[in-house]
C-alpha cells in the first residue's frame, strides 16, 4: 500500500542509475541512518554498544571486503582473518611509531598495508581455482599468524607480543584506549562503516564491479570479451584486503582494546566467510545482514533460555546454542541459498503488491 | 509461507535481543562475583574444574559461614570458550550485575586478561589474575587495578632454575648445562622466554627455545629436536592438548620424566591421564597442595555435596586445577572480609575490593582457620607489589595421584623484579600512564 | 644468512645421516596419520562433490561416542560395533535432512552447510558425552624401540599399518565391487549415472557412512596420542594441505600427499625451523602444498580440469 513506485517517473539517466532509486527506499535509509546515528547512542546500553552494536559494524566491514572477493569476483577466501591480523598489527606499530599522526590516517595506511599482502596471497589466484584457492588462502592465515607473533618488530618487542591500544584523540575526543566511551567508539566505527560501504556499493556498481561479475561468471569468457583476468583478481584481492585491513584495525582499537594473535585465528576467516554467505553473496546489503546473524544470534541463544526462567547448566546451554545455530545455517541454506540479501528482496516484491496480491 | 516463518522468527529473535537488556536482578545487598567459565570448547578439561572449584568454595562460604562476616555471595557463570571475544561480551554483561557490581573478575585466560587489564581501571572493578595474565602487573604502581599474587610466570621460570641448581649441586653447575624450554607458540606460552634467557645469560646454561604451535597436536618435530639436543632438562609452559601430547611424546622419546617439568598450567589430572603410564614421573610447577585430603576439602564434601563423596569426585574436587581455584576463591573472599574491616559489613563495591586486595595479609594462622593450613602459603600484597613473588612447589605424578616432591622453592626476585619494573614502566609510557607514588 | 638457509642445513644432514633418516621415518608416519584424516574428506567429495568441512568433527564425534561407550562399562568390541552403527545412522541422518535438500546448488552452499553440521555434531558429541578430556586406550602397544640408532615407536607402526591396510581395502572397494563402481559412476556424473538407475540417495549414505568409519579410525589413531577431546576436530586443519597436494579426488593421493607433507614439515621444521624461531611446520605445509598447485593446480592426481566457454 504505501510501498509503490506508481507515479515516480525517472527523468534522466542520473535518476535511472541512483542507489536507491525508489523514495520510499530513500526515505528508509535515511531513517535507518538517523536511527544509527542519532537513536542508538541516545538510548543504547553499554552492553548493547560493546557486546552487539560494535562487534556488528566491524564485521560488517569486513564481510562487504570478503564479499567484494567472493560474491562478486568468485574467488573463495579464507585468509580473511590474516588480513584482518595485518591492519590491527600495522595501525599498533604505525600509531606507536608516529604517536601525532590521526588515528583515521592510521587506519588507512594499515589498511592499504593489508592490501598489499593481500596483493602478495592473491597471486595464487591467476593459476588455481575453486576450493584449491580456498585452502591455499589458508596458507597466508597461517604464515601472517606465524608472523606476528614471531617478529617482535611487529609489536614493540614486549615480551608477551600482545598490542594494546593506546589512547588517540580526534578532535580532541577519546576514541581509542580505554578511557573512550562505547558512545564515542561505536560512533567513529559507524562513520568508517558508513563511508566504507558506500564506496563498496558504488566499486560494484562501476565499470570495476561489472568486470568482477564478468570473471565471477564465467574467467574464460570475460577474458575473451576483454577483461584481463589478472589485473581482475588481483584487484579484487587488493580492495578487499584493504576493506579487511581497515576492519581488523577497528576491531583492535575501537573494539576489543587489546589482541593477540589468536583473535584473528582462523575461526575468524570462517565467520567472516559465513556473513557472506548467509547474508548472501553478491550483496553489500547481505553482508550487513549476514554480520547481523552471526554475532546476534548467539548473544539471543545465550540469554533467551534465562529470560522464559529456564535454568539449565552452562554447558549444556551452550552446547544447545551450538547445534541451534548450526541448525540455523542449514536451515537458512536450504531455504534461500541465495542468502538473507534475497530474501529482503522477496519481501520487497510482496510488499509492492500487498495487500492486493492478484 | 516460507517467508512469514521466516519474519515470525525474525520478531521473536528480536523481542529475545530487546529482553537481553533487561537483565535480571538480583537480592539485594549480596556480594557479586562473576565468573567466566569455559565449560566447553578446547580448553574445557581445564576449565571444568576452575569453575566447580569457585562455585564450591563460594557455596562453602554461603552454607557454612552463612556469606562472608554475613553478606551473601551470590555469582553468575558466563561461558566464554576461552575465546576473547566471548569474553568481552560476558565482562560487558556481569560487570554491574549484583548490588554493587561485579566484585573482581578471574579471567583464566591470557587473551581475555590482556583485555580486560585496561578497562579494570576506568570500570573500577579489580583484576585477579593469580599466576597467569601480564607479569608487569606485578608493579602496583603502574597497575591500580590488576593483582596477579602470589606469584607470576618469571617469578616461576626463575624458581625452576633455582629448583633445577637445587636437585644438581648449586648455581655453579648450571654452567654448560642445556635446557629446553617448549612452550605454547601464543603471548602466554612466551612469558616465561625473557626470564629463561636473562638467567641464562647469569648463570651461563644453554637455553633452546621450541616453539609448539596451537593446538599442539602433533610434536614429532619438537621432540625429535629434543631426542638430538639431549638437553638436561626440559621446562614446559604448554595448554590444553599441547601438554596431553608433549607428555606422550616425551615418553615415547625416553625421555628421564624426572627432568621434565611442566609450568603450573602444564600439571593438571586432565593432562597426564591420556598419557597413561607414559606420565609416570612427571613434574609440575605449583603453588598449593594436591589431593583432597586438606580440611577445606572436608568442609566443602560436608557442607556442599552433602557429604557425597562420590558426586564430590565427580565434581573434581582435589584436582589439581579445583585446588588452584579453591585458592583463587579464597584470596577474592578474604579480599573482601579485609575491605570489610575498613568499610563494614556489607556488600563491597569494586573500588573497595581494589583496596582490601591490596591491603590482603593472609597469614598462616588464618589459613589453619580457613582449613588451609600447609595447603598453599601466607600471602601479603602491597601497593607496590601485587605479585609477592611466592615460592613454587615442585609435585610429581606417580600414575593415580600427584605428590608433592620438594619444599618450597623461593624464587630469584633480584632477577625477575627489575625485569618487572622495566616492562611496566614502557607500557606506561606507551599508553600514557602515570604511575601513582605508593607510600 | 644465505649460507644458514641454503648450505648449513644440508650440511647438517649430511653430518648425522642416522638422524636425518629418523626425520623421514617419522615425517612418513605422521604423514599416514594425515591422510588417515584426509581420506574421509576424498571419499565425499569424490562421490557427492561436497567438501565436508564437518570430516574434523566427525574424527571427534566418532573417537567421543567409541570412549563414552567404553566408559559406561561396554566392551571395546561392542563400543566399536556400536560406533559403527551410530555413524551409519549419522549417515542416514545427514543425507535425509541436509543432502537431499541441497541438491545441484554450488560447491561453496554445500561446504557452507557442511560448517553447519559441524558445529550441530559439536554440540551433540558434547552434550552426549561430556566436554571433558577422556583417555582413549583400546589396547594398542606404544613401546619405543632403537633400530640401528632409528628410534621408533610400535604404536606409530601400528596407526601406519592400518592406514595402508584402509587404502587398500578402500581401493578394493572402488574398484571391484558393484557399490564401488557405482561409486565412481556417480564422482563422474550425478545425472547419467541415475539414467542408469544407480540409487544415488543410497550412494551418498554409503559413502557418509564410510567416511564416518575413517574418521572413527582416525579418531582412534590420534584420540589415542592426546586423548578424546575438543582439539581432536581441529586435525581436519593439518589434513587441508595434505588434500590440495595430492588432489580432492585421488584416494592414492591423499597417500602420497600425507608422505610428502609430512616429510616435508618435519624436515623444514627440524633443519630450517631454528633460523626461524620455530612452529614453522604449520604454514610451512600450506606453502609446500600451494608450490606443487602452481604447477598442478588440481592437485597431483586431481582430475583434470577442463574448462570450456
Amino acid at each position: 500500500m504505501f510501498y509503490r513506485e506508481a507515479g515516480q517517473f525517472k527523468t534522466s539517466y542520473a535518476a535511472d542509475q541512483t542507489v536507491f532509486p525508489i523514495v520510499q527506499d530513500r526515505w528508509g535509509v535515511a531513517a535507518m541512518v538517523a536511527i544509527a546515528f542519532v537513536g542508538v547512542p541516545l538510548v543504547a546500553s553499554e552492553y548493547m554498544l560493546q557486546a552487539v552494536l560494535i562487534p556488528f559494524l566491524i564485521f560488517a566491514l569486513a564481510a562487504i571486503g570478503l564479499n567484494l572477493l567472493t560474491g562478486y569476483c568468485g574467488q573463495v577466501s579464507l585468509g580473511t582473518g590474516g588480513f584482518m591480523m595485518v591492519g590491527g598489527y600495522m595501525t599498533y606499530k604505525l600509531t606507536t611509531t608516529f604517536p601525532d599522526v590521526n588515528i583515521l590516517i592510521v587506519f588507512v595506511f594499515a589498511g592499504l598495508c593489508a592490501a598489499l599482502v593481500g596483493f602478495v596471497f592473491g597471486l595464487p589466484s591467476l593459476r588455481i581455482k575453486g576450493f584449491y584457492l580456498a585452502v591455499a588462502t589458508l596458507a597466508a592465515q597461517f604464515f601472517l599468524g606465524w608472523t606476528f607473533n614471531k617478529v617482535g618488530w611487529f609489536y614493540n618487542y614486549n615480551p608477551s607480543g600482545t598490542i594494546t591500544a593506546p589512547p588517540r584523540e580526534l578532535f580532541g575526543i577519546t576514541i581509542t584506549g580505554p578511557t573512550a566511551s562505547a558512545e564515542v567508539r561505536y560512533l567513529v566505527v559507524l562513520c568508517i562503516v558508513a563511508v566504507f560501504a558506500m564506496m563498496a556499493k558504488n566499486l560494484v556498481r562501476g565499470r570495476v564491479g561489472r568486470s568482477w561479475m564478468a570473471i565471477r561468471d564465467m574467467d574464460i569468457a570475460a577474458e575473451i570479451i576483454g577483461i584481463q583476468p589478472i589485473r581482475t583478481k588481483l584487484m579484487a584481492f587488493t580492495i578487499s584486503s584493504f576493506y579487511c585491513g581497515v576492519a581488523g584495525a577497528m576491531m583492535v582499537f575501537l573494539w576489543l582494546g587489546s589482541a593477540e594473535t589468536e583473535a584473528f585465528d582462523i575461526n575468524q576467516s570462517f565467520l567472516v566467510l559465513f556473513m557472506v554467505i548467509i547474508g548472501g553473496l553478491g550483496s553489500i546489503l547481505g553482508s550487513f545482514l549476514g554480520a547481523a546473524f552471526v554475532i546476534i544470534t548467539p548473544i539471543i541463544l545465550t540469554n533467551a533460555p534465562p529470560m522464559f526462567g529456564i535454568d539449565l547448566p552452562i554447558d549444556l546451554q551452550k552446547h544447545i546454542e551450538i547445534m541451534l545455530f548450526g541448525s540455523l545455517i542449514v536451515f537458512f541454506l536450504i531455504v534461500e541459498p541465495h542468502g538473507l540479501a534475497r530474501l529482503w528482496q522477496i519481501a520487497k516484491e510482496k510488499l509492492r503488491l500487498w495487500p492486493f496480491p492478484y | 509461507m516460507k517467508l512469514k516463518t521466516l519474519i515470525l522468527a525474525g520478531i521473536a529473535g528480536a523481542t529475545g535481543l530487546s529482553a537481553v537488556a533487561a537483565s535480571p536482578a538480583l537480592a539485594q545487598g549480596d556480594q557479586f562475583f562473576p565468573m567466566l567459565v569455559y565449560r566447553t570448547g578446547p580448553y574445557a578439561p581445564s576449565g571444568i574444574p576452575v569453575a566447580n572449584g569457585f562455585r564450591d568454595y563460594y557455596t562453602l562460604i554461603n552454607n557454612r559461614d552463612g556469606g562472608i562476616n554475613g553478606v551473601k555471595i551470590s555469582f553468575e557463570e558466563c561461558e566464554t570458550e576461552y575465546n576473547t571475544k566471548l569474553g568481552v561480551e560476558c565482562y560487558e554483561k556481569l560487570k554491574n550485575n549484583g548490588s554493587t557490581g561485579a566484585s573482581l573478575f578471574n579471567p583464566y585466560s591470557t587473551g581475555i586478561t590482556y583485555q580486560l587489564i585496561p578497562k579494570a581501571a576506568v570500570d573500577e572493578v579489580p583484576i585477579l589474575s593469580m599466576g597467569y595474565g601480564r607479569t608487569a602487573a606485578a608493579d602496583g604502581r603502574v597497575f591500580e587495578w590488576v593483582f596477579n599474587f602470589p606469584t607470576t610466570y618469571w617469578s616461576q621460570a626463575s624458581a625452576f632454575i633455582n629448583y633445577v641448581a637445587q636437585q644438581e649441586g648449586g648455581f655453579e653447575k648450571l654452567k654448560g648445562m642445556k635446557i629446553a624450554h617448549v612452550h605454547h607458540n601464543s603471548a602466554y606460552g612466551k612469558e616465561a622466554n625473557p626470564t629463561l634467557e636473562a638467567l641464562a645469560k647469569k648463570f651461563g646454561y644453554k637455553l633452546t627455545l621450541l616453539a609448539v604451535d596451537h593446538p599442539g597436536q602433533e610434536q614429532k618435530a619438537t621432540w625429535l629436536q629434543i631426542r638430538r639436543l639431549k638437553p638436561d632438562w626440559v621446562f614446559m609452559s604448554g595448554w590444553g592438548v599441547m601438554n596431553q601430547v608433549a607428555i606422550k611424546e616425551a615418553a615415547s622419546i625416553n625421555f628421564k620424566m624426572d627432568n621434565f617439568v611442566g609450568n603450573w598450567w602444564s600439571g593438571s589430572d586432565a593432562d597426564v591421564i591420556p598419557a597413561g603410564k607414559g606420565a609416570v614421573g612427571y613434574k609440575s610447577a605449583t603453588f598449593h597442595g594436591p589431593g583432597a585430603a586438606w580440611q577445606v576439602h572436608k568442609d566443602i564434601v560436608k557442607h556442599v555435596y552433602g557429604g557425597d563423596e562420590s558426586k564430590a569426585k565427580a565434581n573434581n574436587v582435589g584436582e589439581v586445577l579445583y585446588n588452584r581455584a579453591v585458592v583463587n576463591a579464597m584470596f577474592g573472599v578474604e579480599a573482601i572480609r579485609t575491605a570489610q574491616g575498613k568499610f563494614g559489613n556489607k556488600a563491597m563495591t569494586g573500588k573497595q575490593v581494589r583496596w582490601g586486595l591490596e591491603n590482603l595479609n593472609i597469614t598462616e594462622a588464618r589459613l589453619k582457620d580457613l582449613g588451609m593450613e600447609g595447603f598453599t602459603r601466607a600471602v601479603k600484597v602491597s601497593c607496590i607489589d601485587h605479585e609477592t613473588g611466592g615460592p613454587i612447589v615442585i609435585q610429581q605424578w606417580d600414575g593415580a595421584k600427584w605428590s608433592i616432591v620438594s619444599d618450597w622453592i623461593p624464587t630469584l626476585r633480584d632477577v625477575v623484579r627489575p625485569m618487572v619494573e622495566t616492562a611496566a614502566a614502557n607500557y606506561a609510557a606507551e599508553n600514557k600512564i602515570t604511575p601513582r607514588t605508593c607510600n | 644468512m644465505l649460507y644458514d638457509v641454503l648450505i648449513a642445513p644440508f650440511l647438517d644432514m649430511a653430518d648425522s645421516p642416522v638422524f636425518f633418516a629418523e626425520v623421514v621415518i617419522v615425517g612418513l608416519l605422521t604423514g599416514v596419520m594425515y591422510s588417515l584424516v584426509a581420506l574421509g574428506f576424498v571419499l565425499i567429495f569424490k562421490a557427492s562433490g561436497v567438501f565436508n568441512f564437518a570430516q574434523g568433527v566427525m574424527v571427534l564425534f566418532a573417537a567421543l561416542t567409541l570412549v563414552g561407550l567404553m566408559e559406561h562399562g561396554v566392551p571395546t568390541w561392542l563400543a566399536l560395533i556400536l560406533t559403527v552403527v551410530i555413524m551409519v545412522v549419522l549417515a542416514y541422518g545427514i543425507e535425509w535432512f541436509m543432502l537431499r535438500r541441497l541438491v545441484n546448488q554450488e560447491g561453496i552452499i554445500l561446504f557452507m552447510a557442511t560448517i553447519g553440521l559441524s558445529f550441530v555434531l559439536q554440540g551433540l558429541g558434547e552434550t552426549m558425552w561430556g566436554s571433558n578430556v577422556k583417555a582413549l586406550d583400546i589396547g594398542i602397544p606404544d613401546a619405543s624401540f632403537e633400530v640401528s640408532g632409528i628410534l621408533l615407536n610400535e604404536f606409530d607402526l601400528f596407526a601406519a599399518a592400518s592406514g595402508a591396510v584402509l587404502v587398500a581395502v578402500l581401493a578394493v572397494f572402488f574398484h571391484y565391487t558393484r557399490i564401488g563402481r557405482a561409486l565412481r559412476a556417480v564422482a563422474d556424473d550425478h545425472q547419467a549415472a541415475l539414467s542408469v538407475g544407480i540409487p544415488l540417495k543410497t550412494i551418498w549414505v554409503i559413502v557418509w557412512a564410510v567416511a564416518g568409519m575413517v574418521g572413527l579410525v582416525a579418531g582412534i589413531m590420534w584420540g589415542a596420542k592426546s586423548g578424546v577431546q575438543f582439539s581432536l576436530s581441529l586435525i581436519a586443519l593439518k589434513a587441508l594441505p595434505v588434500l590440495i597436494l595430492g588432489g580432492f579426488t585421488s584416494v592414492p593421493g591423499a597417500i602420497v600427499g600425507g608422505l610428502i607433507i609430512g616429510v616435508g614439515e618435519k624436515v623444514a621444521e627440524i633443519y630450517w625451523g631454528p633460523l626461524f624461531g620455530g612452529a614453522i611446520e604449520n604454514w610451512f605445509a600450506y606453502v609446500l602444498a600451494l608450490v606443487f598447485l602452481l604447477f598442478r593446480p588440481q592437485g597431483l592426481f586431481g582430475e583434470r580440469i577442463i574448462e570450456r566457454v
